[in-house]
């Protein structure tokens, strides 16, 4: 039997979780779970450059690939984090040694979840892959059994749960839609198949079936407004899975999206899927910009902030173009890294506080300079300042915005600009200023905060030719 | 298909729709487990009778699990839980039963319209059993908007699954049907594990979800 990257970076995780779930003691469990996300890394690495032959059930093209990509990297890098983060949770005594073991099996089920969604070729396998990580993301939210954790992973639990059963009743649409062109069985719900006949099938079908699907995974992805289980689940849960949850799941949910979109946009006489994920996009982003002045929390905030991201990249791939699908895919990747970066920082932040209370922390870059500049870093680049990646690729959705719709534009500007004064108004009163609340002790590990930024920093000030190359090539495959 | 065939499985899809308005109206626990339970009895029935007339025999497990999983188990599990818990009071309602009916009897209509009209080329019985597919879909969740208990919002979620699964079953041929619901007992399992792990009674003192809501994380 040869080695297969795309079986490999299945088995690694789901093996993994398995044995992290017998295995005790948390130095131990805590280092094979980065070792692990580091080879699912290293394998999904390598499908650059080797790609197996798509299959009935998986494949990988140039799309899935950048997500399988950034989903192990950013997986990496927060079992790094993890590693720290947790071990100050057991010291305090809010974890104990038994949920440790679940929380370490559950990271790598997530893991292995999300890839089996990414590279799935069945959209019912994808509808199964997805339910669950959305499964495994619940437990992880309420792990930590407070009254609000408990509260947080119920409402995940129950709109998660009727969005992915909405989002089930339109994979069956799908499949009625292309049963009477490609026959019953398996070939009809096998992805690279529909896309090839999709001009041929029933538009209405197909059309009530994206609106399920929209609703469903549209769910997940947190657009408003259906966003309402996100800010919960970000605060409540442990901030690793923050930093998942924001970075990777959401991105999970609009690549199925995205896949669907393009099943429509090879049908003609189906409704165009563009202009309902702009008006969503748009209608996250101005909403979450606005919400964005009114939190008290800071995972919270940052959460708003996610919702506002996702908005803003549903608009770009909603509108469509080589250039907006560019720009969509950048924002995606520069988020992903940036935001889970900034979770890091808060999750280091909070630990140092002992509260989520942004009105309980002040000066920070006197009191824990590494941690707080860090976070004045993070936040400069969310926001969209030059010379980091968001700002590129801000700049491109903007600048491809006003040529083609100028109205739609100032909509866009106006809600980053509202978005960008609530981000500084708060960072300042958690970064600068006279130092508040208590200081404590922690081991953090800063590496993989600064990593990400890095690469923010890079991409922002030089992109390589060979990353243009390939995001233009999957911009073009998105229509 | 014969004449027969047809009208047995639109008669038991339509009987699905008739459980779902008993479920609308039940004000108390027990008797919304016990007519859930018959809900899953009709689900298997009709799943076993599309597994017969479509020669599908990998149906037969789904309606296996319908039977042994939905109509046994599941209710006697939650049937202990409130037992344990001692919530066998009234449910609140937030929306009175009147009304519940005519919005109920709205979507249901709803339904139809919209998936008669879509569906307008595809095979007889996968048409009707599409739209009686939607409309319990839609009575799950009018239902789950309707109750504030934790309880009755599973036995909403539930019932709207099962007409997931009557849909999925509907289609001729699809694949993966089995592994679907597999998937999707499972996650039944864990919100009903869920609700007795977590406790809810012992840290609530409560599953009155107005209770659970007193938190938004804006107002300490």
């Amino acid at each position: 039997m040869t080695f297969d990257p795309v079986i490999a970076v299945l088995l690694i995780p789901a093996g993994t979780a398995m044995l992290l779930a017998v295995l005790p003691g948390y130095r131990l469990t805590a280092r094979i779970n980065v070792l692990a996300a580091l080879a699912s890394f290293v394998v999904a690495f390598s499908l650059f450059f080797h790609r197996p032959g798509q299959g009935q059930y998986f494949h990988v093209d140039d799309l899935n690939n950048v997500f399988i990509v950034l989903t192990t990297f950013v997986g990496f890098t927060t079992s790094v984090f993890s590693a720290s983060y947790i071990g100050h949770e057991l010291e305090i005594g809010r974890l104990t040694l038994v949920f440790l073991r679940f929380y370490h099996a559950m990271y790598q089920v997530l893991m292995f979840a999300m890839n089996l969604a990414l590279v799935a070729n069945n959209i019912g396998l994808m509808w199964v892959a997805i339910e669950l990580a959305t499964l495994t993301t619940v437990l992880m939210v309420g792990i930590y059994r407070t009254h609000e954790a408990l509260e947080a992973a119920w409402k995940y639990f129950i709109l998660g749960s009727v969005g992915i059963a909405l989002a089930l009743f339109g994979t069956i649409l799908v499949y009625m839609a292309a049963r009477p062109i490609m026959g019953e069985g398996a070939d009809a719900m096998v992805w690279t198949s529909l896309v090839v006949r999709a001009a041929e099938f029933d538009p209405a079908l197909l059309n009530l079936a994206f609106v399920f699907l929209l609703l469903g995974y549209g769910t997940k992805v947190g657009l408003a407004p259906l966003h309402a289980w996100l800010p919960d689940a970000h605060a409540e849960g442990p901030t690793p899975i923050s930093a998942v949850l924001s970075g990777l799941l959401l991105n999970v949910a609009l690549y199925a999206l995205l896949r669907f979109k393009m099943l429509l946009a090879v049908n003609p006489a189906a409704l165009a899927p563009g202009p309902l994920l702009v008006t969503m996009g748009l209608i996250s982003l101005v909403f979450a910009a606005f919400m964005l002045y009114r939190r008290r929390d800071i995972k919270r905030m940052f959460a708003y902030s996610s919702i506002e991201h996702m908005g803003i990249i549903a608009f770009a791939f909603g509108m469509g173009g080589p250039l907006a699908n560019f720009a969509g895919l950048l924002h995606m990747t520069m988020h992903s890294l940036t935001k889970s970066a900034i979770f890091f920082a808060v999750g280091h932040i909070a630990q140092v506080k002992g509260t989520q209370q942004i009105a309980e922390m002040g000066g920070l870059t006197q009191t824990n300079p590494v941690l707080g500049w860090g976070l004045v870093l993070g936040v400069i680049a969310i926001a969209g300042m030059p010379p980091l990646g968001i700002f590129t690729s801000e700049f491109l959705v903007v600048s491809s915005t006003f040529a083609r719709a100028p109205w739609l534009a100032i909509i866009l500007v106006f809600g980053l600009l509202v978005g960008f004064g609530a981000l500084f108004l708060r960072l300042n009163a958690v970064a600068f200023g006279e130092p508040r609340g208590k200081s404590g002790e922690t081991h953090a590990s800063y590496a993989p905060m600064f990593a990400h930024l890095a690469l923010v920093l890079l991409a922002g000030v030089y992109m390589p030719p060979a990353l243009v190359g390939w995001f233009q090539n999957v911009a073009k495959l998105l229509g | 298909m014969s004449r027969f065939m047809f009208d047995v499985a639109h008669m038991l899809a339509g009987s699905l729709v008739l459980v779902s308005f008993l479920q609308l109206y039940q004000d108390r626990l027990y008797a919304l487990l016990n007519v859930y339970a018959a809900h899953a009895v009709v689900l298997a029935l009709s799943v076993a009778w599309q597994a017969y007339a479509q020669d599908a025999p990998h149906l037969f497990v789904t309606a296996a699990i319908a039977l042994v999983f939905k109509a046994i188990i599941i209710p006697i599990a939650l049937h202990r839980i409130i037992v344990r818990l001692g919530i066998h009071r009234e449910i609140e309602k937030v929306v009175g039963v009147g009304p519940a009916m005519l919005i109920g009897m709205g979507l249901v209509a709803l339904a139809m319209v919209v998936m008669l009209r879509v569906t307008a080329e595809a095979d007889p019985l996968a048409r009707e059993d599409l739209a009686f597919a939607l409309s319990v879909v839609l009575l799950g969740l009018l239902m789950m908007v309707t109750r504030r208990n934790a309880v009755s919002q599973v036995v909403g979620f539930m019932s709207l699954e099962n007409g997931l699964v009557l849909a999925a079953t509907g289609a001729k041929g699809m694949p993966l049907v089995v592994e679907i619901s597999v998937a999707f007992s499972i996650l039944i399992a864990f919100i009903v594990i869920g609700i007795f792990l977590f406790r809810i009674r012992e840290r609530f003192d409560t599953v009155d979800l107005q209770v659970l809501d007193s938190y938004r994380g804006e107002r300490r």
